[in-house]
């Protein structure tokens, strides 16, 4: 994984005594709330319903051992024993105090992490595949792609006063797993006849209020040109944004007004006078540095799967197990490793203090050390050899990390909600509950195949609703929290938006209606197909006809 | 006379910012775009110096035969939050070669005042209610940047230079 030279370091150091500087200067009545705002959202800090929020950057979501244990540390001393990972690869503590959130910037520091620019108007965490670098679909390792522009988004004088927040993701596969069309940039690694490496570039994708899928503005971005490029995109952007209105002011707003071929054109014309800047333009071995942090690690090629044989023969729950929370790996004699932190009664997405310290030290045992955070709010080991799947499978059993759940609807993408947020209509902890009781039997979840179910405690879109298979938005009726179903939503290849199935229903119907779906899904279904195929054939007027009989 | 910081230091500052319906007083003064375009032949021909004073949405191209003309081009902050004169300053360095003096006015706070440094604005009048000595610490706070580097240059470019002596033994 990418390492702090000594610059990386002062800047992130330096970065935390501004931030205490300005915490004091805040404190003492120096600082208006109003100017102190973007300075502490630029360090991820929020003020919540109950408490400060604190988000900490995970650069696409690759944590060490080591910076794992410091999230522990963190959850411990300086909140309530827990984190919460989100959607965008980055963990969220609930409870920090505002005046301790300077020595939990200097602790993240030591092990070469921080919280820049995890909200506020600017450029945010960069997202990728989790599965970059072990997946057997990759055309090449995204990830020094993402650091290259980590940093050139880092403190960036010209785009840290957008209009709105700015999300850009990155994915090198064949089939999409970082969502990119729903980002404000989405980058798709391809390369050209010459088999050179390049970018199709795609803008203006996004949740929220205004869900709207991407469009691609350029099918061949030379890799050389990256950054000039996202330098064009961000200024036509950052003149050209709305600034009136908060809800209007994304970069998809401005695309849709001036339509995509003409947003197209103007950052083409924007960038002829950016292309070939030297500052900008990414020599080879600018590439090859960052692609030498990436490189494979130490794998035993005598790994073999003999001895995984025969646990899958004699262990039924083993083998549930291995069959939804592993996958292929591209070095023989290994799997990808899920860690669902997505077990009945917990809240999707969170992990203890203890969980944290033991998920790192299983890291180093079952790897080389490393971790991965999913969009889907779950945890991966990356290179665990197939003899010791069994031996790991029992010790994440102990830690409640292996609900054979992955990809299942109880594998649900969900925000904190009303219970934590303060933009939040509805309660989204209580209602996954709901559904973990109601859908318990693990047999029946495997047989309705994989469906993404993504829950949304309001109209900000945290939780992805637009894009589940089955999505969930909670909406306040007279003060009441209520939830409206829709279905046919995905953020991959094929990304689209999910049809409503019909007014909104109260908190105690959401279970009845997803049971209602389920049927409707079973009763249309073809073969194996899944929930989302079965209704491009069918459309949402089944669902919807059952749903309110 | 206003104090206000330029070049790093502070300043006591002469020029006057005229409004669009006031006469013109003597010396150096910082006009609308609106008033240089409607008095421009007025404005070259009295003594003093002339600045222009352009907000997020002018149009720079309209201006760019009029640069040499100008000592001065304020950038309007009506929001320390609103960005686009973050845009404004680097195109009037980079694509038109300004090299005149670019001065931030307005909404204009010590927790902005280094990125306004690093995209080529070199004159700051701090709100009026604030402390210059307190606002000069911005320029402190960090040492080096990934870009547009005052200080010197990016990490990208030291790794480069620290490479190509490399090379050159290695080919030789």
């Amino acid at each position: 994984m990418y390492r702090y030279d000594s610059f990386d370091q002062t800047l992130v150091d330096e970065r935390v005594a501004q931030f205490r500087d300005q915490t004091r200067r805040y404190l003492a009545g120096e600082l208006t709330d109003d100017e102190f705002r973007p300075l502490r959202l630029m360090n991820g800090l929020y003020i919540q319903r109950h408490a400060p929020m604190l988000r900490v950057s995970i650069p696409y979501g690759l944590l060490s051992s080591e910076q794992m244990r410091m999230l522990a540390h963190i959850a411990r001393t300086y909140d309530r024993g827990y984190g919460h990972f989100t959607t965008r690869q980055n963990i969220q503590y609930n409870w920090p105090a505002l005046e301790s959130v300077p020595d939990i910037l200097a602790d993240l520091a030591r092990v070469e992490m921080h919280a820049i620019q995890t909200s506020g108007n600017c450029i945010r965490n960069i997202t990728s595949d989790h599965l970059a670098g072990v997946a057997a679909d990759e055309l090449t390792d995204p990830r020094p792609y993402c650091e290259l522009i980590r940093q050139w988004a880092t403190l960036h004088p010209e785009f840290s006063y957008l209009p709105r927040k700015f999300k850009i993701a990155v994915s090198a596969s064949e089939s999409d797993r970082a969502a990119i069309r729903v980002h404000d940039i989405g980058l798709q690694v391809v390369h050209d006849d010459d088999g050179r490496f390049g970018f199709r570039v795609f803008v203006g994708g996004g949740l929220g209020r205004t869900p709207v899928v991407g469009e691609c503005i350029r099918e061949f971005l030379p890799e050389e040109d990256l950054l000039s490029y996202l330098e064009a995109i961000l200024r036509v952007y950052n003149l050209n944004g709305r600034r009136d209105n908060i809800h209007k002011a994304r970069i998809k707003i401005l695309v849709r007004a001036m339509g995509a071929e003409a947003f197209g054109q103007r950052v083409e014309a924007e960038w002829q006078h950016l292309r070939g800047d030297p500052r900008l333009t990414l020599a080879p071995e600018d590439v090859a540095y960052m692609q030498g942090f990436f490189q494979a690690p130490p794998y035993d090629s005598t790994a073999d799967g003999r001895a995984l044989k025969e646990h899958l023969d004699g262990d039924p729950a083993f083998t549930r197990w291995y069959r939804h929370n592993t996958v292929d790996h591209r070095q023989p004699g290994y799997r990808a490793v899920f860690l669902s932190l997505k077990a009945p009664a917990v809240a999707p997405g969170d992990l203890t203090d203890a969980q944290m310290d033991a998920v790192a030290a299983l890291a180093e045992r079952y790897g080389f050390g490393e971790i991965r955070v999913t969009h889907t709010q779950n945890l991966i080991l990356p290179d665990v050899r197939q003899d010791a799947l069994h031996a790991l499978w029992q010790e994440l059993r102990e830690l409640n990390l292996a609900t054979p759940n992955v990809g299942t609807m109880t594998d649900m993408i969900c925000c904190p909600g009303l219970d934590f947020c303060s933009l939040a209509n509805a309660g989204s902890i209580d209602v996954a509950r709901d559904i973990n009781e109601r859908f318990d039997n693990l047999d029946d979840l495997y047989d309705l195949g994989d469906i993404r179910l993504n829950m949304s405690g309001c109209m900000n879109a945290c939780g992805h609703h637009h894009v589940g298979h089955i999505g969930i938005l909670g909406v306040d009726k007279k003060g009441e929290e209520f939830y409206q179903i829709t279905v046919g939503g995905s953020s991959s290849n094929d990304a689209g938006m999910g049809e409503r199935i019909g007014p909104a229903v109260a908190k105690d119907r959401v279970a009845d209606t997803l049971e209602s779906i389920l049927h409707t899904f079973v009763a249309h279904r073809e073969g194996d197909e899944p929930l989302i195929d079965t209704y491009r054939r069918i459309g949402v007027k089944p669902f919807k006809e059952a749903a309110y009989a | 006379m206003r104090r206000m910081i330029r070049h790093g230091g502070i300043i006591e500052d002469h020029w006057l910012h005229v409004a669009d319906d006031d006469a013109l007083p003597e010396g150096d003064v910082i006009v609308t775009e609106a008033r240089w375009h409607a008095e421009r032949e007025t404005l070259l021909a009295r003594d003093g110096c002339i600045g222009v004073r352009i907000h997020g949405d002018t149009d720079l191209s309209a201006l760019a035969p009029d640069l040499d003309s100008l000592a001065v081009i304020a950038l309007e902050f009506p929001a320390f939050k609103d960005g686009r004169c973050l845009s404004q300053a680097r195109l009037l360095r980079e694509r038109f070669g300004y090299s005149g003096e670019l001065r931030a006015v307005g909404d204009v706070l010590r927790d902005q005042l280094a990125y306004m440094a690093r995209v080529g604005i070199d004159a700051f009048e701090v709100r009026a209610d604030r402390s210059l000595e307190d606002a000069l610490r911005a320029f402190e706070e960090f040492s080096g940047h990934y870009q547009l580097n005052p200080v010197g240059r990016s990490p990208r470019e030291l790794r480069r230079e620290r490479a190509a002596p490399a090379r050159t033994a290695a080919a030789s």
